[in-house]
């Protein structure tokens, strides 16, 4: 591979180094905006170089993404950013390759792309937008749209059960899932950290407001006054504590959970369950099945767990083969097999 | 190793004839290894020099009732000591493991040909399977025929009688016991086959005893008993000096890419998702890993090739490879890369179709998918190989073409070149042609839609090279900026660009030379697979004292420079295709000139004498 490499005097990057000259085209008010400047504050963290990144998009309005972002990209077609950003990543396991696509890029037009992608482990962080609908073919309902949804296409409901993303994730053997929402801003960006730093598929689901079509989907949980008891931050090796004064809890007794108080009924701090990102799968999924209104929705990081990337793997076996084999040998691969020679 | 390449003749005396040409046809149920018999027999009448095609004949199923007509499986092989084109038109031997294989092929076989038939397999149950009420052997049927009845199943498990196998096992060594028979009627080494089963068994003793001792065991019985009185010889061709192997479509293709991808200083890539009659490539590409070789087998068709796609834009060589049904799927993908000008290569090995079709058959009816089929004006280059091993110079061919013209190139092959052999001359690594790569480096003068002048195509700047950040995507771009644009001139103008482009690569591809004389009363213009076919029968006719002359397209999109003055200076232009008709219609449109189609769409190829006659009618009428 030609790409150089920069040296170690690779210049501090700013946010203003990740903003194009091309003018944002999302629709006021929408969720995107802050998602995107979020990750522009987050690129120059991570310590790479600008050059190195590859931000890879299906279609759909998340899918405009890449144009925002002054790295390389690439806006593919429908459904298949996953696909595409498998063989880049592949080939050049030296780039950090992020995948950005909504519900319905990822869920329904792309959702085989996307489960084999986390089956693989391939090393990609993939944000998906979550804002429940279609925006850009304008509102018929998504596959994470609740039942009854009425939209253009569904004027008497929607008869479709949703998926729960993150059990799909965990389902789909996903070895990083998390959740997070476009208006927690801090929050965000330390689940864009988190995904940055693990290595193979990191998938971020943002629940990601849009304000044409589906205006206050998530205002259950994500408003300020609301904020504290609708939702549990997930924190490894902390107790499931949520609620404004922070005494409430998650409790599981014979693998079923149930929302409880510390200091009533005899429940005591430790009877709350404690967050392991890398434990059993089962507590993960049980954590992905905590919905509301009978729980909080948990954000945060469901499953964290350290397992060898896809292209590594690749790699290792192209290593042994050279070591067992030999250099590759023009000469010798043509000769190979049976031959004669005719004089 | 136990060797003998004395002739049975100086043992026993009987008679050794000589030959110029011979067609042998093994067929059998699928379950009784005649593609692996056929393939042995192969290599080992490439090694003793002749020149040779073969036609393996599969069903779709892996395996259909043992016994029945859809479990037929055949394998052809058409060796000459002079030049052979075709897998041959109709068997001098047939070798007939069962009732079912016997009545799908005797129809085929020459009159007065050597019929060799497995009469342990003729019991009432056989032939109930088989749809017969009374056997063949029996009711004067094969009375046209030099009938050989071998209890082949009995003989076989005489010979191994000694070893360690069970009975099932026994039985399915009989086909190595009928090619120890072949091996002695044509006066063949047994050499490259006792090394094979070497290879093959040598971790397993039992079977590698038992497959050797049944080979020599049918070698010896023929030796031992008359029950030929004459075995024959096939003196080896006169090819052209060099070093020879035999070899196939798919590996060719395989072999080109990995050649190319050394050649041109990239890493190969490969994503496939496996469909017959495909599939062998991805198998190939996948042992040479030593090569750097990645291969993905995705999740699906359209993965296939967008992962490829992602791979050219990080700076591979990048291949997708597939069959008709696959292609249909991969569509908007190929749009895409039309649109963001990326280099990869799209193989489509066709067969018989619409939809599943015909999957182990095969057809050429993909040329106009492969023209028209994707939204808008997508128009990309088109490649087809004309014999198995071709299919290595138009690997080369298309990963130059695509590299230099920042394009996808389509390369059609089919089922009969992918599954067909022939001998093939090994280059020289200078032979090799060069594919020159450059990658741009440079901020100051980087557009990413900046076109070269001469092939118009833009920059390949790859992820990871400093300062050339940009965007590509599906969306209409911005001539040199490459900015999404809605913008309507611009967008014509791009069209025009794309068109031109891919006009221009006749630029980059050699004149058609005319088989025969430059001008005439008739022309028999081909394409892909049909070559062996067209240019054997031409050949024959002209050696007749028949005027005729043919030309051959590798290049179907554009079409070489000098097409069109070359159809010009005939009266007649005929076009032979496995299809209804699909390169007469673009070359009607293209040049406003008639042609007379033949075509032929039963999934199987042309056989020469077909369009020795269809030349023949053409020639004696006004």
């Amino acid at each position: 591979m030609s790409a150089s490499e920069k040296g170690p005097e690779t210049p501090v990057l700013t946010k203003k180094d990740f903003v194009t000259d091309q003018e944002v085209r999302w629709c006021p008010g929408c969720g995107d905006y802050g998602i995107l400047s979020a990750v522009q504050s987050v690129f120059p963290e991570l310590g790479i170089p600008r050059e190195k990144f590859v931000v890879v998009s299906g279609i759909g309005c998340a899918a405009r993404f890449p144009y925002y972002m002054n790295t390389y990209g690439f806006h593919t077609i429908h459904g298949r950013a996953p696909a595409v950003a498998t063989g880049l990543k592949v080939m050049r396991p030296d780039l950090d390759v992020w995948v950005v696509g909504g519900d319905g890029d990822l869920l329904s037009i792309g959702g085989n792309h996307l489960i084999h992608v986390l089956r693989r482990n391939v090393g990609l962080k993939i944000l998906m937008f979550n804002n429940r609908i279609y925006g850009l073919t304008k509102g018929q309902y998504s596959p994470t749209s609740e039942f009854g949804k009425k939209t253009k296409s569904t004027p008497y409901g929607s008869v479709d059960r949703p998926f729960n993303t993150v059990s799909l994730a965990l389902g789909a053997e996903a070895t990083f899932v998390a959740r997070t929402v476009d208006v927690f801003g801090a929050h965000l960006k330390e689940m864009l950290r988190r995904a940055a730093e693990h290595k193979g598929t990191a998938f971020v689901e943002i629940y990601q407001n849009c304000n044409i079509f589906n205006d206050g989907a998530f205002d259950y949980m994500r408003e300020k006054e609301v904020r504290d008891d609708a939702t549990l931050t997930l924190r490894h090796g902390q107790p499931l504590l949520f609620g404004k004064n922070h005494d409430k809890g998650i409790r599981v007794r014979e693998s079923i959970p149930e929302v409880v108080t510390v200091g009533k009924d005899g429940v005591m701090e430790k009877d709350i369950m404690v967050h392991d990102e890398r434990g059993p799968m089962a507590t993960s999924f049980l954590l992905s099945r905590l919905t509301p209104p009978e729980f909080p929705t948990p954000i945060g990081v469901f499953r964290g767990q350290e397992l060898e990337a896809y292209e590594d793997g690749m790699d290792k076996q192209i290593r042994d083969a050279v070591e067992r084999r030999g250099a590759p040998d023009l000469r010798k691969l043509l000769d190979a097999g049976d031959t004669w020679t005719v004089q | 190793m136990d060797t003998d390449v004395t002739s049975p003749a100086a043992v026993t005396g009987r008679e050794t004839k000589t030959l110029d040409r011979v067609v042998i046809r093994f067929a059998g149920d699928s379950g009784d290894g005649m593609q692996l018999t056929g393939n042995q027999f192969t290599n080992t009448t490439a090694i003793a020099g002749n020149d040779l095609s073969t036609l393996p004949d599969f069903p779709a199923e892996i395996r259909a009732p043992a016994g029945t007509l859809p479990g037929v499986s055949g394998f052809q092989i058409h060796f000459s000591s002079s030049d052979v084109f075709t897998p041959g038109d109709a068997p001098d031997v047939l070798v007939a493991m069962n009732p079912a294989a016997l009545r799908v092929n005797l129809a085929d076989l020459k009159k007065g040909g050597i019929l060799i038939v497995n009469t342990d397999a003729f019991g009432p149950r056989d032939l109930e399977k088989a749809g017969l009420k009374v056997s063949p052997l029996e009711d004067g049927s094969l009375a046209g025929y030099r009938l050989f009845a071998v209890e082949l199943s009995r003989l076989t498990k005489a010979a191994l009688k000694e070893t360690e196998l069970n009975a099932k096992e026994i039985d399915r060594c009989k086909n190595f016991f009928a090619l120890g028979m072949m091996y002695w009627l044509f006066n063949r080494s047994m050499d490259t086959t006792l090394r094979w089963i070497d290879e093959k068994f040598g971790k397993q003793p039992k079977f590698q005893q038992a497959n050797a001792l049944a080979l020599k065991g049918g070698r010896a019985y023929c030796e031992a008993t008359e029950v030929f009185h004459e075995s024959y010889e096939i003196p080896p061709a006169r090819l052209a000096p060099g070093r020879y192997k035999n070899i196939s479509g798919n590996s060719a293709l395989a072999l080109g890419y990995v050649a190319a991808s050394q050649k041109c200083g990239l890493p190969l890539f490969l994503g496939s998702y496996p469909i017959t009659p495909a599939s062998d490539i991805l198998h190939e590409l996948s042992m040479f890993k030593n090569f750097g070789v990645r291969t993905f087998q995705a999740e699906d068709e359209i993965a296939g090739i967008a992962s490829a796609i992602g791979a050219a834009f990080g700076g591979a060589l990048a291949i997708t490879t597939t069959s008709g049904p696959g292609i249909a799927l991969k569509t908007e993908a190929i749009g895409l890369a039309t649109m963001v000008e990326l280099p990869i290569v799209i193989n489509n090995i066709q067969r018989g179709g619409p939809s599943t079709g015909l999957p182990t058959k095969t057809e050429q009816a993909d040329l106009l998918q492969a023209m028209f089929g994707r939204n808008s004006e997508a128009p990309i280059p088109i490649l087809a190989p004309c014999t198995p091993g071709d299919c290595f110079w138009i690997a080369f061919e298309a990963a130059r073409i695509a590299i230099k013209y920042m394009v996808p190139v389509m390369v059609l092959s089919d089922g009969y070149l992918a599954n067909g052999a022939e001998p093939w001359r090994v280059p020289d690594l200078s032979e090799l042609p060069e594919v020159p790569v450059h990658f741009a480096s440079d901020p100051a003068t980087f557009k990413p839609y900046l076109r070269d002048p001469k092939t118009l195509s833009r920059p390949w700047a790859i992820p990871g090279t400093p300062d050339l950040e940009h965007r590509i995507g599906g969306l209409e771009k911005e001539d040199v900026t490459g900015n999404v644009s809605y913008d309507p001139v611009n967008h014509e103008n791009m069209i025009h660009l794309r068109t031109e482009k891919v006009a221009r690569v006749v630029q980059d591809i050699p004149d058609l030379v005319v088989n025969g004389e430059p001008s005439g009363k008739l022309l028999v213009v081909g394409w892909g697979s049909t070559y062996g076919a067209i240019v054997g029968a031409v050949s024959t006719l002209r050696a007749e004292g028949h005027a005729v002359s043919s030309i051959h397209l590798r290049h179907l999109n554009p079409f070489p420079g000098n097409l069109a003055e070359i159809l010009s200076r005939f009266e007649k232009i005929l076009i032979p295709e496995m299809n209804l008709g699909q390169l007469s219609m673009l070359i009607r449109a293209r040049f406003l000139i008639d042609t007379i189609g033949y075509n032929k769409v039963q999934g199987k190829p042309f056989k020469e004498a077909e369009i020795r006659v269809r030349i023949m009618d053409l020639l004696e009428s006004n």
